[in-house]
């Protein structure tokens, strides 16, 4: 389980996330909406450690362990694992490579480029001349190696070309054991019970609704978690009327 | 005879003329008097002490020949084997063929310049060998030969000079080390080497260096390209020495003639090396491309490269990438001359330290930050050398693999 308590962030002097409070319970996937610069990318760099972060006030809790100061590598042994909105180029360093640095245990990098359609850039270096959909599946193939616990996603649909949008929804959803094809094969309650991955994923287009099975959306409106709702209405309301709006609306009623 | 006496009297004259560039470095304080040592047959080799062995095997040498399509070995002043295992590839010490074969002439010091500086007149005037290895016209080189440079006396100065000529329609492949036995602390090694590559021939030349602590190095060589002709020139030095400065020349003297120079540097502390090439682009379809790695430990590293386009039509690439580990300091030069219209060049330069982010990244999928690290320095150090056969390919990735632990 994740959990998050009074959570305060700031880069250099701006504060930028306030009072966060979230759990994420082992089988569940949350969906993170928010305007632009609400502050979804650093919550979800803050989780993953990244230094220039920095929590001035409470807790991140992840599996029973206090992992606040912990630096990035443990939390990623710990099982956290993150699809970048926009990673580096690591020249030199083939993708092929990477893929087995991030698996635990060798791993046939083929059989998993072939899940995100991602054979052809296998020896091309990681990030190298990417586009933004060739880096969500390049994303995608190592968070496949690495196979994390709770995966953190910052907009894994942008840029995905038509072809092979449904291909990363689909990848993201057995990632995340979220899929609506599973759902079917198996008794649902079987299913429900053998789920144990944790995902948080941010979205401007809700297109993940599509494939992934999400338990809640959350929008983080000005630093702050104002709303829990189910995604797929919290997506309505901002498409009808706007995160202001929506924001307004849901904390009157709560 | 009158050449010869010609080319010593310019010597003469150049023999107190310091270098162009670099440091000066007092011959005096070295000696060149020669040191004998036995010719070693295949079994002599392979005996050699375990320690020596894995100095040759650092720059490239591999006692036991396999996989190699001849041997030059020359330890000191003296060869000490020499052999061509190759139909159409031939090995000869320098001394030998310019007694007995005129053809040399043609090509000794018709490149380099006698009196270019005190370097090239003590290689002249106190000549103590090197190798002459030619592929014949048409032949192909299966196999690399291996040429080594050993320095084995303390406190000797080292006289070579090397012709390497690829006949019209051949390609060889060379592999040369420079090493020091691991008792030797200090000397000095002056290198000439003159490179003729002709019509449609191709020539990969592999160098790597692996030095001593007080070691001052000045190789100088120049080589010219023909028509559809390609030169490929890589150059790894890794380990530390006192002193080496080098810049090699390149003419592309007929149409579509190539010329690609890839480095590969890791300065230590205490390390002063200036190093670059220069190609000059005289025929249209030239393409001419110079890159370089360069990592400072503490090092002093002068990165230069220098490309001149005379003729339109031409192509020329320069990139130079630095990485600053543990202080030190690198110098990046890039210099582009276009004297005509319709010059196609450019040249990048970056020099820094790690990017924070990149280090970050790795360590997001589970790797501490000195894996890390470890990961990019080697990724940084991973050039694509296109046209390098497989095998030297594997065996500059296992001279990087085994410095490897060195440059952390």
């Amino acid at each position: 389980m994740l959990q998050i308590e009074d959570l305060q962030v700031k880069i250099g002097d701006k504060e930028i996330l306030k009072h966060i409070d979230l759990e994420i319970h082992p089988g569940e996937t949350h969906i993170l909406f928010g305007p632009n610069g609400s502050g979804k990318t650093s919550l979800l760099m803050t989780i993953m450690g990244y230094p220039q972060y920095k929590i001035t006030a409470g807790k991140i809790i992840f599996k029973g362990e206090d992992i606040t100061d912990l630096p990035i590598d443990e939390r990623a042994q710990l099982g956290i694992g993150m699809s970048f909105q926009r990673p580096p180029t690591i020249n030199g360093l083939k993708t092929r490579q990477m893929v087995q640095l991030c698996a635990k245990d060798e791993v046939d990098e083929e059989t998993l480029a072939k899940k995100v359609n991602f054979e052809g850039f296998l020896d091309r270096d990681v990030n190298a001349g990417f586009s933004g959909g060739e880096i969500k599946r390049s994303e995608l193939l190592q968070l496949l190696a690495q196979n994390p616990d709770l995966m953190l996603f910052d907009e894994p649909e942008s840029g995905v070309d038509m072809e092979n949008i449904s291909l990363v929804g689909k990848t993201i959803a057995s990632l995340l054991q979220k899929g609506f094809l599973d759902a079917e094969t198996k008794p649902k309650i079987q299913t429900k019970r053998d789920r144990t991955k944790m995902g948080l994923i941010i979205t401007h287009t809700g297109f993940i609704l599509d494939y992934v099975a999400a338990d809640k959306g959350q929008v983080l409106y000005d630093g702050m978690l104002s709303c829990v709702s189910n995604p797929h209405e919290i997506l309505n309301c901002v498409g009808e009327s706007g995160y202001e709006e929506c924001v307004r609306c849901i904390s009157t009623i709560n | 005879m009158y050449i010869d006496d010609q080319l010593r009297e310019r010597a003469k004259k150049a023999i107190e003329k310091k270098g162009a560039i670099g440091p000066d470095v007092n011959l005096h304080e070295f000696d060149d008097a020669p040191v004998s040592h036995p010719y070693m047959a295949d079994e002599d080799l392979c005996a050699m002490p375990g320690e020596e062995q894995k100095q040759l095997i650092m720059a490239g040498l591999d006692v036991t020949k396999k996989e190699r399509g001849g041997t030059y070995f020359q330890k000191d002043t003296e060869v000490i084997h020499c052999h061509s295992q190759q139909d159409g590839i031939e090995v000869i010490p320098i001394r030998k063929a310019l007694e007995h074969h005129d053809w040399i002439r043609d090509y000794y010091w018709k490149l380099a310049a006698v009196d270019a500086d005190k370097y090239t007149a003590a290689a002249e005037l106190g000549l103590h060998d090197g190798y002459v290895i030619r592929s014949l016209p048409g032949s192909k080189s299966i196999y690399p030969i291996q040429a080594c440079l050993y320095l084995d006396k303390d406190g000797i100065q080292q006289n070579v000079h090397n012709i390497i000529i690829a006949e019209e329609d051949s390609e060889l492949h060379i592999i040369t080390g420079c090493a020091t036995s691991p008792h030797l602390k200090r000397g000095v090694h002056v290198g000439i080497s003159e490179f003729y590559v002709k019509k449609n021939a191709k020539l990969t030349f592999t160098m790597i260096h692996n030095w001593a602590e007080d070691m001052m190095v000045r190789p100088r060589s120049v080589a010219q390209v023909e028509e559809g002709g390609l030169f490929l020139n890589n150059y790894i030095c890794m380990k530390p020495v006192r002193s080496l400065q080098m810049y090699p020349t390149t003419h592309l003297i007929g149409k579509d003639a190539v010329a690609r120079f890839y480095s590969i540097i890791v300065g230590s502390p205490g390390s002063e090396y200036d190093v670059g090439g220069r190609i000059f682009l005289k025929h249209p379809g030239n393409r001419a491309e110079i890159v370089s790695r360069v990592i400072s430990n503490g090092g002093n590293i002068i990165a230069r490269g220098h490309l001149i386009g005379e003729v339109p039509d031409i192509k020329a690439h320069l990139e130079c990438r630095g990485l600053l580990l543990n202080g030190g300091f690198i110098h990046a030069i890039p210099e582009l001359e276009a004297h005509v219209d319709g010059v196609e060049m450019s040249h990048e330069a970056a020099v820094g330290k790690i990017a924070p982010e990149e280090i970050a990244y790795l360590m997001s999928r589970g790797l501490t930050e000195d894996e890390a690290t470890s990961t990019i320095v080697r990724g940084f150090l991973n050039v694509d050398i296109p046209g390098l056969p497989p095998q030297l390919k594997a065996e500059i990735d296992r001279v990087i693999e085994e410095s490897d632990k060195d440059v952390m």
